[in-house]
């Protein structure tokens, strides 16, 4: 942005410098314009982001939702390390629909490795026909290690932070603060691991519709006339379109047994495939906001200038107009995530959506709502989760306005 | 009158256009599901598939049969179930539609009502303590998902407070609880539109002539500044009202009522793909036709929107 600021910054200056070169101009009127120049020159140009910046500082809800992002997003980030209770480990018999309590829990590692001292000690003194049996029944027991069976198939970075917990934290859990769900699976825990979920999904879903809708829009409002009436018009088409219930559908078809599996072949799991459905239907709204933007920006004289030194389309579209958008862009952005992210939950609430044992806040609202009768109310199953999902939305609808606000040109300097 | 006669004839076409796209998406994604609905159950003799194929158009080229079924549902004709047995989709969505559409026409009704006096409220009391928690109420509704709204209204009113029957569908008090959820969030986006308008329609000139001439101020409010201030909130009704549509899906599952949503879920996870393709033709029908509804109420609220 600071570079075109820059023209109006020196502007006056350079009319200044030739209207001193004009010899009419007097002694007096001379100093009066380096006073102006000096003037000029000790005014600091306020560019487009320092202005947002500076009001999104003044608006105290976009800053409070700011914090809570960061803080959300660095404990999904950090989940692993947490000491939170495992999120898979089932006890049908003594912690089934616990209340929120403080009472505390054990990991098991401590027992665990007691057990394994007991069965090396053993093993060490064992005669030799006793030996194989006893090498094969400890190495079973080192593979029922908390840390490979707590856990649902973490990955290489997640199994070295619960590694790293583990070493930290021991035993030591965070007490079931939220209570159980009716498998006895700690609900505090797996809100975090679904926070994970939640959020990648908002995230990617964006980022896959910001590629499309930047693309098309910047494509469709550069190029003009007939493949823009073109375009536009698909986009219209696509409007009206139903998506919800085509993605439910296209879902339905997509997770058929065979189906399934032959995308499995390629790669593709059903995260994947959500993720491109999902963003492949919130681009609409984004390609037309920069088509909008790119149309008022083509005929400036900066994409004159481009042309005329002889740069490419692809160069003066990728390179000069889409920079220029991406103001109104990220307020759409932030305000997609949450659009997407309820997308998620709503689809996994009905039970189409991330399969288990992968957990979302979708996943865990319809497992609170399922076991819900009017004898007993498992109240904390729909409430802690329903508040993660909505306090998130909330705080991403504010920082959105907020960018909003702050990103205006018509409250500059406000 | 030519001009209304060309955009109703331009928007019929855009219209049939978009249902046309969702009947052949949906058609594509359901003749390539592996395996048609005669090959999943038992294995047929070959000589009897091949009938019954021959019986249902099946084996003649895909272009063939594209064309039978899109003339099949231009006569309405929407196939039998494949799960459900006896019955055709069409019986299927003559028993939800009515059920559906009352829920949504309920939803929308609490949402204008609530909502406009809600910002008329807020924006004639601004600044007070009315003004501050009716707007931070609409905030509450607009990011509270439907799902959990009516999981948290399921616990509350029916378990704790016993007020009103847990589910089931007939009779009034059945219906209140499912369209407060479902018209919550469009209650705050209406009520925020309102206050909206209305701030800026009361700075302008033609209220304080209203009030100059010595007209009260209730009359003010609601004759003169209420018809200007509530243009945003009838272009938000288009999208609100597809918005009803998809948010009923969800609220006649947790309410468990018989509409057309939940017999849409079901039949997606099923994967009874006749009803499921019945299903989303109505529900574009029902949303090009609302959005079309509004388009025309705009022109005829406000003479100067020009019909395009």
């Amino acid at each position: 942005m600071t570079s075109s600021d820059t023209p109006h910054n020196s502007a006056p200056a350079a009319r200044a410098d030739s209207d001193a070169k004009r010899p009419a101009v007097g002694r007096e009127e001379a100093l009066r314009l380096e006073r102006l120049l000096d003037e000029a020159r000790s005014i600091q140009g306020v560019s487009l982001w320092q202005d947002a910046r500076r009001r999104l500082r003044r608006n105290l809800a976009a800053r409070l939702s700011l914090a809570f992002l960061i803080l959300l997003g660095l404990v999904a980030l950090l989940t692993p390390l947490l000491p939170l209770q495992s999120p898979t480990r089932q006890d049908l018999k003594r912690r089934q629909f616990e209340r929120p309590n403080l009472r505390p829990i054990r990991l098991g590692v401590a027992e665990h490795e007691a057990k394994t001292g007991r069965l090396e000690a053993e093993l060490a003194e064992a005669p030799a026909e006793r030996r194989g049996e006893l090498e094969q029944q400890l190495e079973r027991h080192r593979e029922s290690h908390p840390e490979y069976t707590h856990w649902n198939k973490p990955n290489a970075v997640s199994r070295w932070l619960i590694r790293v917990r583990i070493a930290l934290f021991g035993d030591w859990c965070v007490p079931s603060l939220c209570g159980t769900d009716h498998l006895g699976r700690d609900v505090l825990a797996r809100i975090c691991w679904g926070a994970r979920i939640s959020l990648m999904v908002g995230l990617v879903a964006t980022c896959v519709s910001l590629v499309i809708g930047v693309s098309y829009g910047a494509i469709s409002g550069y190029l003009g006339g007939v493949v823009d009436a073109a375009m536009m018009r698909t986009v219209d088409v696509l409007y009206s379109i139903p998506f919800l219930f085509v993605v439910i559908f296209a879902i339905t078809f997509l997770t058929e047994p065979k189906i399934k599996a032959a995308l499995a072949q390629v790669g593709v799991d059903q995260l994947v495939i959500f993720y491109v459905l999902i963003g492949a239907i919130y681009w609409l709204t984004m390609s037309r906001v920069v088509r909008g933007q790119i149309i008022s920006l083509k005929n400036e004289q900066f994409i004159e200038a481009a042309r005329t030194i002889g740069a490419s389309q692809a160069r003066i579209v990728f390179r000069h107009l889409i920079p220029n958008t991406m103001g109104i862009v990220i307020v759409y952005l932030t305000l997609t995530i949450p659009a997407v992210m309820l997308f998620e939950a709503f689809l996994s609430f009905l039970g189409m959506g991330v399969t288990p044992p992968d957990v979302s806040w979708g996943i865990l609202m319809n497992d609170g709502l399922q076991v819900i009768t009017p004898i007993r109310i498992y109240w904390w199953l729909v409430l802690f989760p329903g508040l993660a999902l909505t306090l998130s939305l909330f705080a991403l609808n504010f920082l959105g306005d907020g960018l909003r606000d702050a990103l205006d040109p018509r409250l500059k300097n406000r | 009158m030519a001009n209304f006669l060309k955009a109703g004839c331009k928007r019929l076409f855009q219209m049939a256009l978009t249902l046309w796209c969702v009947f052949t998406i949906s058609w594509l994604l359901m003749r390539h599901v592996p395996g048609g609905p005669f090959s999943s159950e038992k294995k047929l003799p070959p000589a009897i598939q091949r009938n019954i194929e021959a019986r249902y158009h099946m084996d003649e080229p895909k272009i063939q049969q594209y064309y039978e079924q899109l003339k099949s549902t231009l006569r309405l004709d929407l196939g039998p179930s494949y799960k459900l047995e006896d019955f055709t989709v069409n019986e299927i969505i003559a028993q939800g539609f009515p059920v559906s559409v009352s829920l949504g026409v309920f939803a929308l009704v609490f949402a204008i009502a609530l909502g406009t006096t809600a910002g008329v409220i807020s924006a004639t009391a601004r600044y007070t303590a009315w003004d501050y928690s009716f707007m931070l109420a609409a905030t509450l509704g607009i990011a509270l998902p439907n799902f959990v709204l009516a999981s948290l209204a399921i616990i509350l009113f029916v378990f704790v407070l016993d007020w009103f029957p847990a589910a089931g569908w007939g009779s009034l008090s059945q219906l209140v609880l499912p369209a407060v959820c479902l018209g919550a969030p469009y209650a705050g986006y209406i009520a925020r539109l309102t206050r909206t308008g209305m701030l800026e329609v009361l700075g302008l000139d033609y209220i304080r002539t209203a009030y100059a001439k010595g007209l009260s101020s209730q009359r003010v409010i609601l004759r003169h500044a209420l018809r200007g201030a509530i243009l945003p909130v009838v272009s938000y009704l288009g999208p609100a009202t597809a918005n009803i549509l998809v948010g009923s899906v969800v609220v006649e599952r947790v309410f468990a009522l018989p509409g057309m949503g939940s017999h849409f879920i079901e039949a997606a996870l099923q994967r009874d793909y006749t009803l499921s393709m019945g299903m989303i033709l109505v529900y574009t029908l029902l949303l090009v036709s609302m959005n079309a509804l509004v388009d025309v109420s705009y022109a005829l609220i406000d003479p100067r929107v020009k019909p395009q």
